[in-house]
């Protein structure tokens, strides 16, 4: 017996069961970024020295690591679109430039890292340092999951392309809300570290 | 899966439905299952046995609280000199297995049995559905599962032990603890992202899912339970998960997330940078371990409504108050944590608004007591086996909650925060409560998943005999907590002057415990024996109306129905007027 839902939406919720999984998945993720934003206001408000981001990271770097994620998610969309008018050659384009900027954005992570280490500012250094490795590791971690799935599916294509067009199309339309939320974490952390 | 498998699974066009009535190999079948029968089956198999462990460590603190410093015997040997030498505990073992008989309880015994055993296998039958929304991420749920109650078992073979500072792992006390403490965090990750997956997987079921004309408000409350339960798991979970990778960076990279400045320990000034917050790991704890107390209760609560309302056979009283009770008891769960924080100094501003909240969400759960009290009301009560364990679970509850009002009162906790009173509010929610209702659910439904039912005497000697014990066990903590004998003392208050008249009741405790282990073999010899030998009996065999009773055979074959039902009542009307039985099925379409 086939499970229903499972390429097109139900009457009533108007979404069919893949997209309704991950908005519940990215609420998961805003309790945990939450929670680590709010160990990040916690350790701040508690702290008598604690030092202003741009004067220990790199601004700049992470000032072009920002436009080059929110070209990743322009050029995510943009593949999204593509799949949907059945533009096959421009949605692999896109997939292919978004995960060359999900790339980029990791190896200008990498410098940055590498920068700090050294200097030898660790973690263990500062709770500063602490906050910053932890978040932006672990939207590191983040990326490097949406790099992988986007892969996948570009590597897949032409299989689902034969088989299941439409899942397809469906798949790229969660893979890209996860890939814009990633994003959005970003554009928080940004500030937060650098800037404030 | 081959492409072709592909097509037949999930293209609705294909014409070949006959594709999946393929037999699968014995591994597809019986081990990597998608089926979520059989993925509920594994977890309640899973979960009863961590239940069984976890009872065991407790019951070899008992007998340390009972007899402290004197020679285990029998077993005393078994356990190598660093934990238990000549066959005497040392205190460190002592605190292992308390932080590991709470954390297996939990994350390992109760909830995996609660949420994953009777919520995969029950939900989507009583919602009408094929299978789970998302099967291969629901076997993966399970997978990640038992690889992090695994990694938590490990624990106890590593250096130092198992983690020893407590289910709550409060800092820096966890932070500066043995290797087991980061063991016991890598394994609540794990357990964490196999909640993630569950509960996306229930909710996303729940919503999509539903047979035609299964609308909300006709939808067993044991749906509902589940429902509201997900949604915690979802939301409540993630914060701990940050708590965890914070500390596992303070243990494994030096940081000072929960390490104040100029901490000493042993004598010698801890030389990481300092600054951090021993509060914010307590906050972020409970954010998660307020909740989860719902999460324990809830499925229970779920659990009950239908074996009361099936063996009153009368409709449940007032289904919209406890489904709005179940839906407010699950926001409010989120604005109370701090309850148990009120000892911390964070401040009396802070306390008061927490105290508050608490005495609010009392009222939900006080609703949801009185529907079932007045359910019972009238009705032609059958006191079948089921039946006794829920009517059991309903002053058993009443006496966890309402020994909690006194500890949701800041000035009343001064006195009995952290002594055995904690404890014994606590297990009358979850074990004379919980694991009541949980043995009630077993005997409920293990006609649907074999077919036969299990042997009534043998279920009412389990009854009887665990019900009684529990009181036992657990009603003197009580008395202790208030003459103020603290919890977690590994001599169980000897060298306190003010538990000196309240030490005799260590002996009851532990004399009740292990009475109740001798109880539970009957209930272990009834469950495996009635796979086989139990009596055979009909499909619906308790003469319900909802739908994995009226719908599916026992047991439901793999895509659980033949059509698809679909849905023309509310979940419990039993004892219509006019109505030729004294139940009709959901899927019974109305008369003209």
């Amino acid at each position: 017996m086939q499970i229903p839902h499972t390429l097109t939406a139900r009457a009533d919720t108007g979404l069919y069961n893949a997209k309704l999984g991950i908005w519940l998945f990215l609420a998961s993720e805003v309790m945990l970024f939450g929670g680590l934003f709010s160990a990040y206001v916690l350790l701040r408000v508690g702290s008598t020295d604690w030092p202003h981001g741009a004067d220990i990271l790199n601004v700049p770097l992470a000032m072009l690591n920002t436009m080059v994620l929110i070209t990743s998610s322009v050029t995510m969309v943009m593949s999204w679109a593509s799949l949907r008018q059945g533009k096959v050659a421009a949605y692999k384009g896109y997939m292919v430039a978004t995960l060359l900027c999900g790339f980029g954005f990791m190896i200008i992570k990498a410098i940055e890292y590498g920068a700090k280490f050294s200097h030898h500012l660790y973690p263990g250094e500062s709770t500063f340092l602490a906050v910053y490795f932890t978040l932006t590791g672990l939207h590191g971690l983040h990326v490097v999951g949406g790099i992988i799935v986007i892969s996948y599916h570009l590597l897949t294509s032409n299989r689902w392309l034969r088989s299941e067009p439409e899942r397809l199309t469906n798949r790229v339309e969660v893979v890209g809300l996860y890939w814009h939320f990633v994003d959005l974490v970003w554009i928080f952390l940004f500030p937060l570290l650098y800037l404030l | 899966m081959s492409q072709q498998e592909t097509l037949h699974t999930h293209d609705i066009q294909t014409p070949h439905p006959e594709a999946h009535h393929q037999p699968l190999g014995f591994w597809r079948h019986y081990i990597f299952s998608t089926d979520h029968k059989l993925i509920g089956i594994q977890y309640a198999i899973t979960s009863l046995v961590f239940l069984l462990f976890g009872f065991f460590l407790m019951m070899m603190m008992r007998w340390q609280l009972a007899f402290p410093g004197e020679v285990m015997p029998l077993i005393g040997g078994l356990f190598g000199e660093s934990a238990m030498p000549g066959g005497i505990m040392v205190p460190e073992f002592y605190n292992s297995l308390g932080a590991m008989h709470g954390t297996i309880m939990v994350f390992l015994g109760i909830v995996p049995l609660g949420v994953g055993a009777f919520g995969n296998y029950v939900m989507p039958l009583q919602i009408g559905a094929p299978d789970m929304a998302f099967p291969k991420l629901n076997m993966a749920s399970y997978w990640i599962y038992l690889v992090g109650g695994i990694v938590m078992f490990a624990g106890f073979f590593v250096p130092g032990g198992a983690a020893n500072s407590g289910w709550t792992s409060y800092a820096p006390l966890a932070n500066i603890a043995t290797t087991g403490q980061t063991v016991w965090l890598l394994g609540m990750v794990f357990l964490i992202t196999s909640s993630l997956l569950g509960s996306v997987n229930f909710i996303t079921t729940i919503i999509q899912l539903r047979a035609p004309g299964l609308s909300l408000m006709r939808l067993p409350f044991f749906v509902w339970a589940q429902f509201v339960t997900a949604f915690l798991l979802l939301l409540a979970f993630p914060p701990l998960e940050a708590a965890g990778v914070m500390q596992l960076m303070d243990r494994l990279t030096g940081t000072s997330f929960f390490l104040p400045s100029g901490l000493v320990v042993s004598g010698e000034l801890l030389t990481n940078s300092g600054g951090g917050s021993p509060l914010l790991w307590q906050h972020l704890f409970w954010f998660l371990a307020h909740p989860e107390v719902y999460v324990l209760i809830l499925p229970a609560i779920g659990i009950v409504a239908e074996i009361l309302a099936n063996n009153t056979r009368k409709p449940l009283w007032g289904y919209k108050s406890l489904v709005f009770s179940a839906i407010f008891l699950g926001f409010m769960s989120f604005v109370v944590w701090a309850h148990h924080m009120f000892l911390t100094g964070m401040g009396t501003t802070i306390s008061s608004f927490f105290q508050a909240t608490t005495m609010i969400i009392s009222i939900p759960s006080v609703i949801i007591i009185s529907v079932f009290i007045i359910t019972l009301w009238g009705g032609s009560i059958r006191f079948t086996t089921p039946m006794l364990f829920a009517i059991a679970f309903i002053p058993m509850f009443g006496i966890g909650g309402l020994t909690g009002l006194p500890l949701g009162l800041s000035t009343a906790d001064i006195h009995l925060h952290d002594t055995y009173y904690v404890i014994g509010h606590f297990h009358y929610v979850v074990a004379p409560g919980t694991i009541l209702a949980l043995f009630g659910g077993l005997y409920y439904w293990y006609p649907k998943v074999t077919g036969r039912k299990m042997n009534d005497v043998l279920g009412k000697i389990h009854f009887w005999g665990t019900f009684v014990c529990m009181n036992v066990i657990f009603m003197p903590m009580f008395i202790q907590g208030l003459a103020g004998v603290s919890r977690r003392l590994y001599d169980g208050g000897q060298q306190y002057a003010h538990a000196q008249g309240v030490l005799e009741w260590n002996l009851v405790m532990s004399i009740g415990a292990w009475t109740m282990a001798v109880f539970q073999i009957p209930f272990i010899w009834n469950f495996f024996w009635s796979i086989r030998k139990g009596k055979k009996v009909s499909d619906n065999v308790w003469e319900a109306t909802t739908l994995e009773w009226t719908a599916a055979p026992s047991p439901p074959p793999h895509g659980n129905f033949t059509t698809l039902p679909s849905v023309h009542r509310g979940p419990y009307e039993y004892s219509v007027p006019g109505a030729p039985t004294d139940f009709t099925p959901q899927n019974e379409p109305a008369r003209a």
